[in-house]
């Protein structure tokens, strides 16, 4: 088993050139990214909304916005 | 690396962009200071993290396509020519230069410095929007400005082939235009689209000063820019290349420091002019704001940005003068638009980057007026209208349009901007009365524990 093409580094280093592991698939690891990508925009987008609903409904009363105003020296 | 000369100057160029990188590190951290002193009390957090999140957003799409992007038009396309599909395939996220690799040892460190590039031009943008924006909208604004808008006017215009250097004659060695403009100019279009912050203006429209909580961590904030931007001006030239490497007019055997457009400077040349156009801009912000700390060392920001697009050929007192006025105008500018437009640009970043900028452009197509853009033969020299043409593209086509469209979209859906509820008590608020709760029961608890309960 060797991931990288280099099992020895009794090579010439001019005659070397990428050595990450699992070279080829890199196309694939390219879409995988993408998806997880655009998932966390899609997801984080809900998270904000979802919290902002929450703290509107916890805290959107007329008091409490009116605190946060105060306290905010 | 052929022989040991090679090694050392591949070793050298290596050594340069990565130490550039790490210096523009401090922008971004000057960014964040500025933007949270800014903000009020109750939008700390958010504030600072709406701006800490654009660096992985933005660094992995940079990666994915925005480096391609640089590569693959710089005649356009099809205005000098077609896609550069080789150059571009070579700096694609799966071409094996992209990772660890023996054989190229540059790409890694100038995609980075690129990146850097990014970073900054998205940050530009998040700060006039602090305190009404959301979070979720802001960084696919700062994907659009960081890995699309600035890198297709890089290929463009801040590239040695670029089309607008080569028919216009376009000169920004130190990307007066390319960042700076460009990024004001977004950010005033998504700015339009946003509007201001609630109590911004009174009901006859006048404006009112929101103060920053922290006047002293925004001069720290601005001051840490000024550090990084030593590396941002470092990072705009390619410090070693021979006549042979550049392959155009240059006779002879004399290597020489480059701009991008491989037109020879120095880099004695750029810290003359850095430290001249940053001490005229100072000055002048000091003088045209009567002595406002803030609008001081934003001024000294704005020296720099005017007389950038030329600083690798001005003298130190040129550099100097023009920092001064492009600080003078942006200023006037400012509250110009802030009362005739009512717009709210919380952190002066649409003055500062994009009117000086702009301006800096104009004036260096005079100063400069008749100086080759380019070492090779066929390429329009600098000049007054290529250059007032390139401003123009800057701040408003790649700027100014791609901020007011992609806002008005984000707007059109109802993701743009917080509630009101959620502005006027702070997006920090909830958050901070639950941990405030939390530590209190942990206070009480332990309290309790002390008394033998």
């Amino acid at each position: 088993m060797n991931t990288t093409g280099i099992s020895s580094w009794a090579v010439d280093l001019a005659d070397v050139g990428a050595i990450y592991p699992f070279q080829g698939l890199e196309l694939i690891l390219l879409i995988i990214a993408l998806v997880f990508w655009i998932w966390w925009h899609i997801v984080t987008f809900r998270m904000e909304f979802d919290r902002q609903d929450e703290k509107i409904r916890k805290y959107g009363n007329s008091e409490h916005i009116t605190q946060a105003i105060e306290n905010d020296k | 690396m052929g022989n040991n000369l090679d090694a050392l100057t591949t070793i050298f160029t290596e050594f340069y962009y990565w130490l550039t990188v790490a210096l523009m590190f401090l922008i971004h951290v000057g960014f964040c200071m500025y933007e949270v002193g800014a903000s009020r009390r109750r939008n700390h957090m958010h504030t600072l993290l709406k701006n800490s999140m654009l660096i992985p957003l933005v660094t992995i799409t940079f990666f994915f396509f925005g480096w391609w992007i640089y590569w693959a038009f710089p005649n356009g396309p099809f205005i000098t020519g077609g896609i550069e599909w080789e150059a571009a395939n070579a700096n694609s996220p799966v071409s094996d230069i992209m990772g660890t690799n023996l054989s190229d040892r540059i790409t890694g460190v100038f995609w980075a410095a690129f990146l850097l590039f990014s970073w900054t031009a998205a940050s530009i943008v998040s700060g006039s929007v602090i305190e009404r924006i959301n979070s979720g909208a802001f960084w696919i604004l700062a994907v659009l400005i960081g890995s699309g808008a600035w890198i297709i006017d890089a290929a463009w215009g801040w590239h040695y082939q670029g089309w607008m250097v080569q028919l216009l004659g376009y000169h920004d060695a130190y990307a007066s235009g390319v960042i700076h403009a460009v990024a004001g100019g977004f950010a005033l279009g998504v700015l339009v689209v946003l509007g201001p912050r609630l109590g911004k203006f009174a009901a006859d429209g006048k404006p009112r000063d929101i103060l920053p909580h922290n006047p002293w961590l925004v001069c720290i904030g601005l001051f840490l820019i000024y550090t990084g931007f030593w590396g941002f001006y470092v990072a705009c030239n390619v410090p070693l290349i021979s006549p042979e490497g550049i392959g155009g007019n240059i006779t002879g055997e004399t290597w020489t420091a480059t701009t991008i457009y491989l037109t020879p400077t120095t880099l004695g040349a750029i810290t003359f002019n850095f430290l001249m156009s940053l001490s005229g801009g100072m000055m002048m912000g000091y003088f045209v704001s009567r002595g406002n700390a803030f609008w001081t060392y934003s001024g000294g920001l704005a020296g720099i940005i005017t007389a950038s697009a030329g600083n690798d050929l001005y003298h130190p007192i040129q550099a100097m003068i023009i920092g001064g006025v492009g600080t003078y105008l942006a200023y006037k500018l400012h509250y110009w638009v802030e009362n005739k437009f009512k717009i709210d640009d919380a952190v002066g970043a649409v003055a500062v980057h994009g009117y000086a900028g702009f301006i800096g452009l104009v004036i260096c197509g005079f100063v400069l007026w008749g100086h080759p853009s380019s070492p090779y033969d066929g390429y329009a020299a600098i000049n007054p209208l290529g250059n007032f043409i390139g401003a123009i593209i800057m701040f408003g086509v790649l700027g100014f349009l791609p901020g007011y469209i992609a806002s008005k979209i984000l707007h059109a859906f109802g993701l743009l901007r917080i509630p009101k509820e959620v502005e006027l008590m702070g997006l920090d608020f909830g958050t901070a009365l639950e941990e405030e709760a939390a530590a209190r029961e942990v206070r009480e608890a332990e309290i309790a524990m002390a008394n033998g309960k």
